[in-house]
């Protein structure tokens, strides 16, 4: 298995991806700078948090159009698992490959705490070792993951169990308390808290393992 | 080629919070301002484009508004286009 975890120009949060995968779960990982067209031999997909293209115009908004993407989103066509954390879920919603849109945070503040989730798997691949209701702390770290979607969208969503992880006490004003959305077919999760900050018990806790250990297969 | 000026200006969708511009209309009333009844923050982009005719102008900055500069599940946009002068 290796994992290959996209790099575009400030990302910040890959050396931490690849600290969890290959350091805590011991699965080798291949860093895609955002011009890499070649994902032979990857069996999963990272896009990781930090600010891509500073963050210009949108978070994500640049970052959309690099070619690594272009490779991204035919691979997640075909079935491949794709996750997006944090800065990697606003890169998701800004391809369209997730609906909605993230946006600033409801209090203007900068967001950086541990916070509760309570997990409905459904189809998603990525929480297939999580309980349905069951709640987990994951750190949040963010100005921007506040997620906006129309209300019959939202609905939609919920009716198709695609809103898989959602905020016990909402700190940023996401409509539905949406903090993780999966795609319909299930391989594409995005989520705006850190699971790989959340791998080993030194960092204060470790109920982001059960996450990244799907990327493993 | 002729040159085309745009100002591209990309608002918030009215369903959208706008935490940004509720905290600047808070701060109109320190400065001594009232009556702000609403205050949205957007954006202005000013674009100059070569391109063979207007008509190609318009369609490439109707592309370049709707994919890239606005994003359409939170924003609108709207355009001017004139040929430089």
């Amino acid at each position: 298995m290796t994992i290959g975890i996209v790099v575009f120009p400030g990302s910040n949060c890959d050396r931490d991806v690849r600290w969890a995968l290959e350091g805590c779960l011991g699965e080798p990982t291949r860093f895609l700078w955002h011009e890499e067209r070649d994902l032979t031999g990857l069996d999963a997909v990272v896009i990781p948090g930090g600010f891509s293209y500073g963050d210009y115009l949108r978070c994500g908004a640049i970052a959309r159009f690099a070619p690594v993407l272009q490779e991204v989103s035919a691979f997640a066509e075909r079935g491949g698992p794709v996750l997006g954390i944090c800065n990697g879920f606003q890169v998701l919603t800004e391809l369209g490959l997730l609906p909605g849109a993230l946006t600033r945070n409801r209090s203007l503040h900068f967001l950086c705490e541990t916070t509760r989730l309570r997990v409905e798997p459904g189809a998603c691949q990525w929480l297939q070792h999580y309980t349905s209701g069951e709640q987990i702390s994951l750190p949040i770290a963010h100005g921007e993951g506040r997620y906006q979607v129309d209300p019959d969208d939202l609905q939609q969503l919920a009716d198709r169990g695609q809103i898989v992880l959602r905020y016990v006490a909402n700190p940023n004003g996401s409509v539905g308390d949406v903090a993780g959305l999966s795609n319909q077919r299930g391989n594409v999760l995005g989520l705006m808290p850190h699971p790989e900050r959340a791998c080993d018990s030194a960092t204060g806790g470790i109920d982001g393992r059960r996450l990244l250990e799907l990327a493993c297969g | 080629m002729p040159l085309f000026h745009a100002r591209v200006q990309v608002t918030l969708r009215p369903s959208v919070l706008d935490p940004a511009g509720e905290a600047t209309r808070a701060a109109a009333a320190r400065l001594g301002v009232h009556g702000v009844q609403r205050l949205r923050i957007g954006k202005s982009v000013d674009v100059a484009l070569e391109a063979p005719d207007l008509a190609a102008a318009q369609a490439q900055l109707e592309l370049l508004s709707d994919r890239l500069l606005a994003n359409p599940v939170i924003e609108d946009w709207s355009l001017e286009l004139a040929e430089a002068a």
